[in-house]
């Protein structure tokens, strides 16, 4: 008995540790400045508190570097152990070349059908009915940020709405500030035209042409309609001449601009420079005239790795991403959005309760990024930065735009 | 005897070979197969990964309607004969500036030499705030009270391209003119003296005799600038990120956004062909020219 017991003690201590052993994870991301580094810290505490080792592989340059890097890490076969990109097709070749790691265990046993919310967020993680990733956040890109300063300035009321925007526009200009506030980023214009799509086209247009495809939609009258309103709005941002995203929120910041359509991390920015919302900045989700929010945001896939000890953390990582403490300690550094629906964001300000408001009515629409594939985005990014910063005509983008849209059907 | 001789050359200076071994290999395997396996591939519908389903010439297709293409090609062109015969000529001016023997050469070939010395995404920024309306020239040509005075090219889709080689010119020159100055001094004193002899004036010299003497310099430079026109990337990235809208895009970005960002080898694959194809169209006239003639001669 007393051989029993030494040889168990014996084999305990051996397998025991192997237990507790804490794996090294090597986490690849884009989050690097200041508001999104804090963000990811909660993320690193928690897991190294849990046992584990994150170590940070951050890549500066935004998702468009560091995506490159990480995929060719990827294919070349040196995987890290979790790395983050956007929802929808960003990864879908990799998941179906069988890289990425089977997630679907971890998911039942957390539950995780029953607690994301929306939905469409795990949708878009979902292959052929498998889950291959954990989903972190969401990011709405359909705001209108507006600088109360510039319209005290000229002595006119904060616009309720993009129509009201556009109408108060002439007033602004001849108070000397510029309108619209619009980088030189490709991105930027894109953005810029998906925000007024909703707005001007409605949802149900919208869903028509991104989700069912309808090609005869895309090419009708509702959104010849979107185009005049962009060709519009050009003239409001022609005199915009900065090139990054936070150096135009930087206009609206100081007043010298009266508006700029950006995500919902500008509120980063916002917080940084000391403003509040409802009275130095107002923000108006969905332009102020559909109030809907895509659901578009970031999400952890883990490449396959050989180690069975690998694997085993990643799994954990998987898990402690999307349980509720995780989530409320990153999202409020983030200014994001959390995909459950069942975690208590109290410390939330005026418009990121705007946006938790809107995702619990269910006014969502899925993101670009989950409709189309990364080709047609970029064709069309290179079409509507064109369309913003030359005289283009309206039709001719038109017609290249729906073209752009069948090369990904 | 001749069977002899032919074995003897093969055999002659075996350790130089030996050596050349694992340069020629990877010449071989790396360029000239990877120039091969990605011609190969611009025929196939990739996407993220490289797969073998041939599609003909479509992507070719796609990318001879593609706007962006187009006007990529069209501002390489204008930025490269603009930006070779700036860089040529000033550097040239430059170098005969300097060979005028005056004092304190070093440090004036120092400083022109300097801007070489960052890098292209470094001179990009540099540039980008020198032309930025609200904190460069124009601000401060304000600021001494011509408020009217405007300069703004980076935001003018007509003017990029000249911001561009503006900055281009300042980065590339100095380089320019250290070769160039290397080929003066390389030129023999006595020549000059017997052009003194004879009476001719300094520029007739120059023109005349000096620039024909330099012939192999400047085909050097000629190589060196167009090498660097051609794969013109980083400078587009951080100075304009190829606008405002596409009109400073370059043929370099198309590859790498189509590639990467838009997750379509094909298609990169098929632009970057064409950038090979650019080049060897520069090449080969150039290349028989310049070994083809003597072979005969």
């Amino acid at each position: 008995m007393k051989t029993f017991k030494l040889a168990t003690a014996l084999v305990a201590s051996v397998a025991l540790p192997s237990v507790a052993f804490a794996t090294d994870l090597e986490v690849t991301h884009w989050w690097t400045s200041g508001g999104e580094a804090a963000a990811v810290a909660e993320l690193a505490k928690a897991f190294d508190a849990s046992g584990d080792k994150w170590v940070d592989g951050a890549i500066a340059g935004g998702g468009g570097t560091a995506r490159p890097i990480m995929i060719s890490r990827i294919t070349g076969g040196d995987p890290m152990g979790a790395t983050q990109f956007n929802h929808g097709q960003q990864a879908l070749e990799l998941v179906e070349a069988g890289l990425m790691l089977d997630l679907t265990d971890v998911a039942e046993a957390e539950g995780w059908k029953e607690k994301v919310f929306p939905q469409s967020l795990l949708d878009s993680c979902t292959v052929d009915g498998r889950i291959y990733c954990a989903p972190v956040n969401i990011h709405s890109p359909e705001w209108l940020w507006l600088s109360n300063k510039a319209y005290a300035d000229a002595g006119l009321p904060v616009p309720a709405n993009w129509n009201e925007f556009v109408e108060s526009a002439p007033q602004l200009e001849a108070a000397g500030k510029i309108p619209l506030a619009l980088g030189n980023q490709p991105w930027q214009s894109n953005l810029a035209f998906g925000a007024i799509s909703i707005a001007v086209a409605g949802l149900d247009v919208w869903k028509e042409v991104n989700v069912e495809k309808n090609m005869d939609m895309a090419a009708g009258a509702e959104y010849a309609a979107v185009f005049q309103a962009v060709a519009d709005a050009r003239s409001l941002a022609a005199k915009s001449t900065v090139q990054d995203w936070n150096q135009a929120t930087n206009l609206v910041i100081t007043g010298e601009a009266g508006g700029q359509i950006m995500g919902d991390w500008a509120q980063g920015e916002f917080q940084v420079a000391g403003q509040v919302a409802g009275t130095d900045y107002t923000c108006l989700p969905g332009l102020g005239l559909n109030a809907y929010l895509s659901t578009g945001g970031d999400a952890f896939y883990f490449p396959k790795n050989k180690s069975a000890d690998i694997e085993a953390a990643q799994k954990r990582l998987a898990a402690l991403l999307v349980s509720p403490e995780a989530q409320v300690a990153f999202n409020l550094k983030k200014g994001s959005l959390p995909i459950r629906g069942d975690v208590d964001l109290a410390a939330a300000n005026d418009c990121m309760k705007k946006g938790l408001e809107l995702l619990a009515q269910g006014n969502l629409v899925p993101s670009g990024d989950m409709a189309w594939s990364p080709d047609v985005q970029k064709q069309n990014e290179d079409l509507l930065v064109e369309f913003w910063k030359t005289d283009m005509a309206p039709e001719a983008a038109h017609a290249q735009w729906v073209s752009n849209l069948k090369s990904g059907l | 005897m001749a069977e002899a001789r032919r074995v003897n050359r093969m055999w002659r200076n075996m350790n130089a070979k030996i050596a050349a071994i694992p340069m020629v290999l990877t010449t071989l395997v790396v360029f000239v197969g990877g120039t091969f396996w990605t011609v190969l591939y611009s025929f196939t519908d990739s996407k993220l990964l490289p797969r073998e389903r041939f599609i003909g010439f479509d992507q070719y297709e796609r990318l001879w309607s593609n706007s962006r293409w187009l006007t990529s090609i069209e501002n390489l062109m204008i930025y490269g004969v603009l930006s070779l015969v700036f860089t040529i000529s000033i550097g040239f001016l430059l170098a005969v500036a300097m060979d005028q023997k005056i004092r304190y050469e070093d440090t004036f070939r120092t400083i022109m030499l300097y801007p070489f010395a960052l890098s292209f995404i470094v001179t990009g920024l540099v540039w980008q705030w020198i032309l930025n309306p609200e904190f460069g020239i124009q601000s401060i040509v304000r600021s001494l009270g011509w408020e009217t005075f405007t300069f703004n090219p980076l935001n003018d889709p007509k003017l990029v391209l000249y911001g561009l080689l503006i900055a281009g010119l300042w980065q590339g020159t100095g380089f320019v003119m250290c070769l160039m100055l290397a080929g003066l001094r390389g030129i023999d004193e006595d020549i000059w003296k017997a052009a003194r002899v004879d009476g001719i004036p300094t520029w007739k010299t120059y023109l005349l005799i000096i620039l024909p003497m330099m012939r192999p310099v400047f085909i050097t430079t000629l190589v060196i600038v167009a090498a660097g026109i051609i794969k013109l990337y980083d400078l587009v990235v951080a100075q304009t990120s190829g606008g405002p809208g596409t009109a400073s895009q370059v043929p370099a970005m198309y590859v790498y956004d189509y590639m990467f960002q838009a997750q379509n080898l094909g298609q990169g694959f098929a632009a970057s062909t064409m950038m090979l194809l650019t080049v060897l169209i520069v090449l080969i006239p150039w290349a028989y020219l310049e070994f083809g003639g003597k072979k005969h001669g």
